[in-house]
């Protein structure tokens, strides 16, 4: 297989790399008219992103709605057929990388068994007229795993391991909370045995007391299981607290990707900061001291991104004229190459 | 300062096919003139509902206010009739909802949106009320106010729709404002926007607002005092500070303990209030978060914890006390 496009490997040099996505792009075409119908823009959802997870690693995705984080992960998974770039993931059996992109078919049907997802809505992603127990089994079937007995036992032994009673199986979505719920969600994506799970948002709809519950189950699955996570959010007390290294995201672009500590520590891009500096700490003493950079203005529409840096409109930093906003800046390592830090701006 | 609103004992059923739900079960508190109260809690605690029922928005059926007074400025809002109210609602007490995407009314333009409330309240005409409404606008940051006037709800984001609400809720210089949860359908940077925004008018304007939400940090920033509700009543109550530095109440400080924090030093694993709330129809006799309580004694089987004074203006309902895990 012939591996094209800028090959950025965001992680260190000597890792175990489960998932390498290189210039990973999804438009969504705009089109008029209904007989001739023509495509007339793009949004450009995802554009151009690099990045690569390691094996057993958390690596944290966030951005406010919009910036394409949650499409980041449907087109890594192939739920969208992305409009360009590769999807290198390590199949297990092999060894080698495989490109998500070029496979179909059976071969792909075969790799989904190694890479679920967990939805944001717990409401929404559970098939209401399905059992709790056929939700959770349904990956089973469809992958050819158990029968009979042996379906029960691990259908069992999937609730159990995700906190519910091994009773509920009979029960029906409406009579679990969301807390509940999520914990079905998680049950379902763990029964195919993946090596790689996207959580898309997964705590953000529950309430705080719930939360806390739901992420120190994910952590004790990751560890018991030796999981990877695509863990995205816009919670950034959060992100931090679960991930091994973060990504930020702005208007399809990767702006800053590096070690949590590192990122928390030694934001550089001016959007992570502006990003941190807004998450209200619960802590009146430390609020009152505390800076804040306030971000004029909307995020603009991915339909007509700005040209050059795409975050020089409401950047308090964006000063060099004819380069901020007209040259798009490169996306460069300016850490160490045991200790990579990424980020895209022509003023770090 | 004087006391602007004095909520006494109120107290809000739903009365349901399965029964009576007790949304708010008797709170009493005050809101003194210019002050921010933070009203904190999770889903179902009845922050809302007790927020919506200060200004009798609580459709019925199947919801009533069952008991309880609302004084605000000497007036009791629960036994004034439905006219005096109409004068009150969005004049003396305005109101910012939670969903800026459904909360206004999209087959009008925004401009009328604005005006309907000056003219209704304060008598302007047409003329008058237009000239208002582009000042609101650009009072709360959008720009080229006078060209937008004319632009329908769907032509602005999410953060625009919200400054809308919030030009609304003050477009006729209310004294208080009720904000319920402005923030929460918007983006950590949009939010920054728009509580700095709602704080900067306060302070110019002397208006003292009700500030209902879920997020402790956000309660943490803009809050002069804090009431945290738990189950339809207030469980706790005092100065942000105490609040968050001394929380007295064991819902309180697993509320603040389950949230991790941007600048604390990482924690292994999150402390999370095991269980789940309880179901308001059926509430438990005794304490309704004795379940989900690591300080149980005997007693909280038996009585609920009135509010007792741990501190000055410190209130906490709860038999036991956390700093030492004994009975009082």
């Amino acid at each position: 297989m012939t591996i094209t496009g800028s090959n950025i490997t965001t992680t260190n040099a000597n890792d175990d790399i489960l998932l390498d996505v290189r210039d990973l792009t999804m438009f969504f075409p705009v089109t008029r008219g209904i007989i001739f119908e023509r495509k007339v823009a793009d949004v450009k959802a995802v554009d151009h992103i690099s990045f690569t997870v390691k094996r057993g690693e958390t690596l944290g995705l966030v951005g406010e709605s919009g910036c394409g984080k949650t499409t980041t992960g449907r087109a890594i998974l192939q739920l969208y057929k992305p409009t360009d770039g590769q999807v290198l993931f390590q199949d297990d059996d092999e060894g080698n990388f495989i490109d998500l992109t070029k496979i179909k078919g059976e071969r792909m049907r075969r790799m989904r068994r190694k890479m679920q997802i967990i939805f944001q809505d717990p409401y929404g992603s559970l098939n209401p007229r399905m059992s709790c127990g056929s939700i959770v089994g349904e990956p089973l079937t469809i992958h050819g795993l158990a029968k009979g007995k042996e379906y029960r036992d691990r259908v069992e032994e999937l609730l159990t391991i995700v906190g519910l009673h091994p009773y509920f199986a009979s029960r029906y979505p409406h009579e679990f909370s969301g807390g509940q719920r999520q914990r079905i969600g998680i049950a379902r994506a763990l029964a195919a045995s993946p090596s790689f799970i996207v959580c898309d948002e997964p705590v953000s709809a529950l309430d705080v007391s719930i939360q806390a519950q739901i992420i120190n189950l994910l952590e004790e699955l990751q560890a018991r299981f030796g999981l990877t996570y695509l863990f995205i959010a816009h919670d950034l007390s959060v992100v931090r607290h679960i991930s091994d290294r973060v990504a930020v995201m702005y208007l399809g672009k990767i702006a800053e990707i590096t070690d949590r500590v590192e990122l928390y520590e030694n934001p550089l891009h001016p959007y992570t900061k502006a990003l941190l500096s807004a998450v209200p700490i619960p802590d009146p003493v430390v609020e009152a001291t505390r800076e804040r950079i306030i971000l004029q203005g909307d995020v603009p529409s991915p339909l007509h991104p700005p040209s050059g840096c795409n975050f020089h409109p409401r950047c308090p930093i964006a000063l060099v004229p004819g380069v901020c906003n007209e040259v798009m800046p490169e996306f460069r390592n300016v850490g160490t190459a045991d200790n990579p830090h990424f980020v895209a701006c022509h003023r770090v | 300062m004087g006391v602007l609103l004095q909520v006494k004992d109120l107290a809000t059923q739903f009365f349901t096919q399965e029964g009576v739900v007790k949304a708010v079960d008797g709170i009493t508190y005050d809101v003194e003139e210019g002050e921010t109260l933070g009203l904190v809690g999770e889903s179902g605690c009845g922050k809302s509902v007790s927020a919506m029922s200060l200004l009798r928005l609580i459709p019925n059926p199947p919801g009533r206010i069952v008991r309880g007074e609302v004084l605000f400025d000497g007036e009791d809002l629960v036994k004034v009739d439905e006219a005096r109210l109409r004068e009150i609602r969005g004049n003396k007490i305005g109101m910012i909802f939670q969903e800026p995407m459904t909360s206004l009314n999209p087959v009008l333009t925004i401009g009328r949106q604005l005006t309907e409330a000056l003219e209704l309240h304060l008598g302007m005409d047409r003329n008058a009320a237009n000239k208002r409404a582009a000042e609101l606008l650009h009072m709360v940051g959008i720009p080229e106010a006078e060209t937008r006037l004319s632009d329908y709800p769907h032509q602005f984001s999410g953060g625009m729709r919200q400054r809308v609400m919030i030009a609304i809720g003050l477009s006729c210089n209310p004294r208080l404002l009720l904000a319920d949860e402005p923030t929460t359908a918007l983006d950590v940077t949009i939010q920054a926007q728009i509580l700095e925004l709602i704080k900067r008018l306060s302070r110019e304007l002397g208006t003292s607002v009700i500030l209902i939400t879920h997020n402790l940090g956000v309660v943490a920033r803009y809050a002069d005092r804090v009431n945290v509700m738990y189950a339809g009543r207030i469980i706790e109550t005092g100065t942000a500070r105490d609040i968050y530095g001394l929380p007295r109440h064991p819902y309180t400080l697993g509320l603040l303990k389950s949230v991790p924090r941007l600048d604390q030093a990482m924690k292994e694993k999150l402390d999370p209030i095991e269980g789940l709330p309880p179901d308001l129809i059926d509430l438990p006799p005794g304490c309704p978060f004795r379940p989900r309580c690591k300080f149980t004694i005997d007693k909280c089987a038996v009585e609920y914890p009135p509010l007792i004074t741990v501190g000055e203006n410190h209130r906490a309902a709860c038999w036991v006390d956390v700093t030492t895990g004994q009975a009082r």
